[in-house]
């Protein structure tokens, strides 16, 4: 059976330091600016570095350790040929300040990119600046309210949105300055047109959706609501995360949506880094171009140039121009996929997901909220599972992490108990799938006393996340507080 | 089609979901809105997209093929080898956020340490584990001068990056805080302690110094600002350069509540202004009010060290409406290169370093404002970036491009003041062979 490294791997300032001698400075620096406080920074030899930090990756899971189906962050293979080019030299050690002409190659990948995401997307302007895609969705409410205050139109300061969405999504429309309006989805899922046709109002600013939403299920009504939230004078916001489900089959901009941001991140292949760099394009309408983060890149006979002359712009969202080498595989992914690849990723993402749900909810040991017909991710309950066995669907998420395997997203959308969220990919096998299949029903019928203690087999057993909340140790100038957690 | 495995497995998986065409999938997207085909190339061979990757990588100059000697908040800095093999290592870059710590023991660990670094060379009790950059960090630092002093102004130096007013804007637009910005003193660069004095009263919310600042020059005086801004109940921010954390006092040591910085410089390639790592730390009373993710030391059921994310009560993930911040993928490799390079350097390492950056700042100086025609702008003590007027800065610009080297900053553009003048930037990899080029063609303008 499967089990991970374990190390006992010390702290960096546990390790014994090799370079004992204290640096003695000489600098002309004025006293008055000199540190005369220590810097307990540990003085290593490389050798140490490399197998700490060797041994620490070695407790880590990642896309290409096996299968990662988090609901949502669609994480899929990150294709090897993309971080090689993006450590070139011609790219990584380029200056954001330095002369136009000699940054050509990385200008022309800005500009193709904006114009291949909007032939992706069906918008017709697009910025690369936003770091990430809560970045890119604040990007979004902040070309909305330019847009409001433009038309000299003060009274709107509500930004709706369904009760499925993001957390990230509420976060921005406070961080904008809206008040957030959360409504209920119905009992299909899906947004509830008359729920929807209450709140619109002339104080809607945006209606934020993200299409297939985040139980899997696709807005069918989407034509409806877009006219619904126009009619009001709102805009339509569209939150990408999903976009892996869709392309080459619909796009946002036909749906309506005046503004879409997409996760490069996530729809586009480059690695999540454990937490970033990400990349959070912004498309628009033509008529919200003028409100877009500065510079634009513009291309003039055959060269290209960044311009700032945009009097209405928002002006910046992130120093320079955004997380290039992330713009640069996202660029490299779309060459390699085309069209056609681009359109046969979404099909069989979508195919795999509904694949595993079948699968899942023929062996009735998980319950499936809603409707049939899912996108590329989907959302199962273990509240069966709960009700007669005591197993919680955190516990089934541990138990597969016995198995090698790293566990669904869980508890979200909130409006599912017990929530599973599933989400494959177009990057796994059958047999990949089939085997995770396999270990979720068994999971399901091992001994619930093995599934509540859950995980026995990784580098640490379970953890205890309440002990850290209240009796916080953040850095290890603190660690003998750890004493004061007790198991 | 490449990279995804059931290609060929497509109408066997159909069977199996007593479906016949893929398209049965879709027929939940209504007819009106359905398209066929994205208007795209069709998908190629890596070795193709290669060749064409080879052919765009020559229109771009890279630092070395075309010595740089930009400042503003950007420089070159050597990364040793063992950056690259530790953030090359899949485990750690294609993980994602670690929801899981049970399976991200490594990563965790590696924040944990990250945080730790941060707070000793910052002087702070605590670091959130990164922001998207050293600019978006001003922004989330003046909204949380406002959460935890309930007063809505933020007051700022004339002299920081338009870049950084614009974002600062931005962020603090929504919250509907104003921002007051105070002079610098046209002779030594820094800032204009009467105009402070002025502009700082019981409505200031916070305060935000750079040290050194935009221009290069160190503010001396930060012993004279915290008390001002204890008066008043303001916090103390302060930006810095990590690296002159070397030698330099941390702000922690002059009283600083918040301590923000771009920390890109440690162990990230220049990547044309991406790859930045937002710095922020604090002290300890404000933990609650973090934006970002923290990662805790905790233990496991039986009783084993571990890691975790904590505190998440504050995350939008949690709180939605009511979280401290909306960011949620932050700068997790980046911060991983940091953690690893400032272990690769130890203290000992970066206070040479430091010294080295400061020493070389101080050569170019020299030499360029011995020049006749050109001149030092401000007289304040500076790190490794300094202002010089040019006879014609654009003439500089130009002539200096003709012959492989980029030159300093042009000011002009965004402070119509500085007339004639460029920031210089330099770092330990600017050696004596390429500065004295840089001199001889600056002599050869005038």
């Amino acid at each position: 059976m499967y089990h991970s490294a374990v190390w006992r791997e010390p702290l960096l300032n546990e390790l014994e330091e090799t370079k004992k001698e204290k640096y003695a400075t000489k600098s002309m620096l004025p006293d008055s600016l000199q540190r005369k406080t220590s810097l307990d920074i540990p003085n290593l030899d490389e050798t140490q570095v490399i197998r700490h930090f060797l041994r620490l990756s070695q407790m880590n899971y990642g896309i290409e350790s096996g299968i990662y189906p988090l609901g949502s962050c669609t994480m899929k293979y990150n294709p090897k040929i993309c971080e090689d080019i993006s450590r070139w030299e011609q790219f990584a050690l380029l200056h954001p300040y330095q002369d136009e002409t000699t940054t050509q190659g990385t200008l022309r990948i800005m500009y193709e990119l904006e114009k291949m995401l909007c032939e992706i997307t069906g918008m017709d302007h697009f910025t690369l600046q936003p770091a990430a895609g809560a970045q890119g969705e604040f990007t979004g409410l902040l070309i909305t309210r330019a847009y409001y205050e433009h038309k000299k139109d003060f009274n709107r300061d509500e930004v709706i949105l369904p009760d499925t969405s993001h957390g990230t999504n509420p976060a921005s429309a406070a961080m904008a300055g809206y008040k957030v309006i959360e409504i209920p989805s119905t009992k299909e899922g899906t947004v509830d047109l008359e729920m929807l046709k209450k709140v619109l109002s002339n104080k809607t600013a945006s209606f934020m959706l993200t299409n297939p939403n985040t139980l899997g299920i696709f807005e069918s009504e989407i034509i409806e609501i877009a006219r619904l939230v126009h009619e009001a004078g709102a805009l339509l916001y569209y939150d990408g995360a999903n976009m892996n489900a869709i392309m080459g089959k619909a796009r946002p901009g036909d749906m309506g949506f005046d503004i879409v941001h997409l996760n490069l991140h996530k729809t586009f292949s480059t690695p999540h880094g454990g937490g970033g760099p990400g990349s959070g394009p912004v498309g628009v309408k033509e008529k919200l171009g003028r409100f877009l983060p500065v510079p634009r890149v513009l291309k003039k006979q055959n060269n290209f140039c960044f311009d700032y002359e945009y009097p209405d712009s928002i002006g910046k969202i992130k120093a320079t121009y955004g997380n290039s080498s992330v713009i640069l595989k996202a660029y490299i992914y779309i060459l390699l996929m085309g069209g056609n690849g681009l359109k046969e990723t979404s099909e069989i993402a979508v195919l795999n997901a509904n694949y595993m749900k079948k699968k899942l909810v023929d062996s009735t040991l998980y319950q499936l909220p809603y409707r049939q017909l899912r996108k590329h991710e989907f959302v199962i309950s273990c509240e069966q599972l709960l009700s007669t066995k005591g197993i919680r669907a955190s516990d089934v998420a541990k138990r597969l992490l016995d198995y090698g395997l790293h566990p669904p997203t869980v508890y979200f959308p909130h409006i599912v108990k017990e929530a599973l969220m599933i989400e494959p990919t177009e990057s796994e096998s059958k047999k990949t799938l089939d085997e995770y299949i396999d270990t979720l029903l068994k999971i399901a019928q091992e001994d619930p006393s093995l599934v509540k203690d859950a995980p026995h087999n990784t580098a640490v057993q379970r953890i205890d996340e309440i002990g850290a909340v209240k009796n916080p140790i953040l850095t290890w100038k603190n660690i003998e507080k750890l004493n004061e957690i007790h198991i | 089609m490449q990279f995804i495995p059931n290609s060929p497995l497509k109408k066997s998986m159909l069977h199996e979901l007593k479906l016949h065409d893929i398209n049965d999938l879709f027929s939940d997207i209504p007819k009106e809105i359905k398209i066929e085909n994205l208007k795209l190339p069709p998908s190629r061979h890596q070795q193709d997209v290669e060749d064409h990757m080879r052919q765009l990588a020559r229109q771009n100059k890279s630092f070395c093929e075309m010595p740089s000697f930009l400042g503003g908040g950007y420089k070159p800095h050597y990364i040793p080898a063992v950056v690259k093999s530790i953030i090359s290592r899949s485990e750690f870059y294609t993980a994602y956020t670690p929801y899981q710590p049970e399976t991200s023991q490594g990563f965790l660990q590696a924040i944990f340490e990250y945080q730790s670094m941060i707070a000793e060379l910052t002087g702070m009790d605590v670091s959130n584990a990164s922001l998207y950059d050293g600019a978006t960090a001003i922004g989330e630092a003046a909204l949380m001068s406002m959460r935890i002093t309930k007063k809505k102004t933020f007051v700022i130096p004339e002299n920081i990056s338009w870049e950084k007013k614009s974002i600062l804007t931005n962020y603090t637009k929504g919250a509907g805080i104003k921002i007051k910005e105070v002079a610098y003193d046209k002779e030594t660069g820094k800032i204009d302690l009467e105009d402070l004095k002025k502009t700082i009263n019981a409505e200031t919310a916070g305060f935000y110094l750079e040290n050194p600042n935009f221009f290069g020059v160190f503010e001396d005086a930060v012993e004279e600002i915290h008390p001002l801004l204890q008066k008043n109940q303001s916090l103390f921010i302060v930006g810095v350069d990590p690296i002159s954390l070397g030698i330099c006092k941390s702000p922690g040591e002059y009283g600083a509540d918040i301590v923000i910085g771009e920390g890109k410089s440690l162990g990230n390639p220049l990547d044309f202004g991406g790859s930045t790592l937002g710095i922020f730390a604090c002290k300890n009373e404000f933990l609650r009010q973090i934006p970002g993710r923290i990662i805790g030391m905790t233990k496991d059921h039986q009783g084993k060290r571990a890691f975790c994310m904590t505190m998440q009560t504050r995350e939008q993930h949690i709180r939605r409406e009511k979280a401290t911040s909306n960011i949620c993928t932050n700068e997790g490799l980046c911060m991983l290169a940091t953690a690893t390079y400032l272990s690769w350097l130890g203290g000992k390492g970066l206070q040479e370093l430091c010294e080295t950056n400061f020493e070389r700042g101080q050569q170019l100086r020299k030499q360029i404002s011995a020049i006749p025609g050109f001149s030092r702008v401000f007289s304040g003590v500076h790190f490794n970036e300094f202002v010089i007027r040019c006879p014609d800065a654009a003439a500089v610009h130009t002539h200096l491009l003709r012959q492989g080297m980029q030159g300093g900053l042009l000011l002009e553009k965004w402070y119509p003041k500085l007339t004639n003048c460029m920031l210089f930037g330099v770092t330990e990899l600017h050696n004596d062979e390429s500065m004295t080029r840089l001199v001889s063609l600056l002599k050869e303008v005038c």
